[in-house]
């Protein structure tokens, strides 16, 4: 039960705090030139977005209970952790930021998360 | 019917025009990311290792653990890879969707068993590379997609 709890706090923290950190970037709007002041001029507006804040929260959150996580349990534990955030970000990408997900994207989405699976299970 | 086509053409060769400029600039921004990334995360391992233990009580122990983490190079480089990173993250996601980045951004795994094979000279097993041969086929799938799906 603590395990589960544990997983999905990962799961959804860390793909959630991503989706609301784009969510601010989309209300930012395109970069449009890399010219260093414009990138600083970029990443402040950025960092007045609440979503901004709610996003990296989530994402430290995320982190903290990842390496607790690490603590108790085996590194294999990140195997379905990494494998669902990937179909856990199109979703959200779907629901939270209405973005159009064609099949071959979903195929993509699939086919990285089974290739990240097998990244990890072959390292250990 | 013509006609209709005829009204289209514009908005295409708006929407193809774009999608040209959209591409080189993310992946880009997508090649930074997958390198600052994973450089970063090492260089701030070898940091923390170089440092030790970290003490936290009594505070004579935390002071001096913290010197010798402000003091170490690199945990400096480190935390200075991972800045860049998340500025290179935040700016492709200006203009991309999420759903592109994210999976495009699982090519670090490939960089990561590339990089340990040939400058560490670590063994990769074969799982591993069948996994970073599967994440290529995927990011490239991905890659054939419009980066921007959103207004």
């Amino acid at each position: 039960m603590a395990n589960f709890f544990l997983f999905s706090v990962i799961v959804l923290a860390g793909t959630g705090g991503e989706l609301c950190v784009s969510r601010a970037m989309k209300q930012v709007g395109e970069a449009t030139s890399f010219h260093p002041a414009h990138i600083v001029c970029v990443v402040l507006r950025a960092l007045r977005q609440p979503w901004m804040w709610v996003g990296v929260s989530m994402m430290a959150l995320a982190f903290f209970a990842l390496l607790g996580a690490l603590s108790i349990y085996n590194v294999s534990f990140v195997v379905p952790v990494t494998a669902l955030s990937y179909i856990a970000g199109a979703l959200g990408g779907v629901i939270f930021l209405h973005e159009r997900v064609s099949f071959w994207r979903w195929v993509g989405v699939l086919l990285v998360a089974i290739g990240v699976t097998l990244v990890i299970v072959g390292k250990g | 019917m013509y006609k209709e086509l005829i009204d289209e053409a514009p908005a295409r060769q708006e929407s193809l025009r774009r999608h040209r400029t959209l591409k080189p600039k993310t992946f880009l921004m997508i090649l930074v990311m997958v390198v600052c990334g994973p450089l970063g995360n090492v260089l701030l391992g070898k940091g923390m290792k170089q440092v030790g233990a970290v003490g936290i009580w009594p505070v004579s122990h935390l002071l001096s653990s913290a010197v010798s983490i402000l003091t170490t190079p690199s945990i400096w480089m480190g935390i200075s890879s991972l800045i860049v990173f998340f500025v290179a993250y935040m700016l492709v996601l200006s203009w991309a969707d999420y759903s592109f980045v994210q999976p495009a951004s699982s090519m670090a795994y490939g960089v990561v068993a590339l990089l340990g094979y040939l400058m560490l000279g670590e063994h990769v097993s074969p799982l591993r590379w069948v996994g970073v041969a599967i994440i290529c086929l995927g990011v490239f799938v991905v890659s054939h997609t419009t980066p921007r799906t959103t207004n």
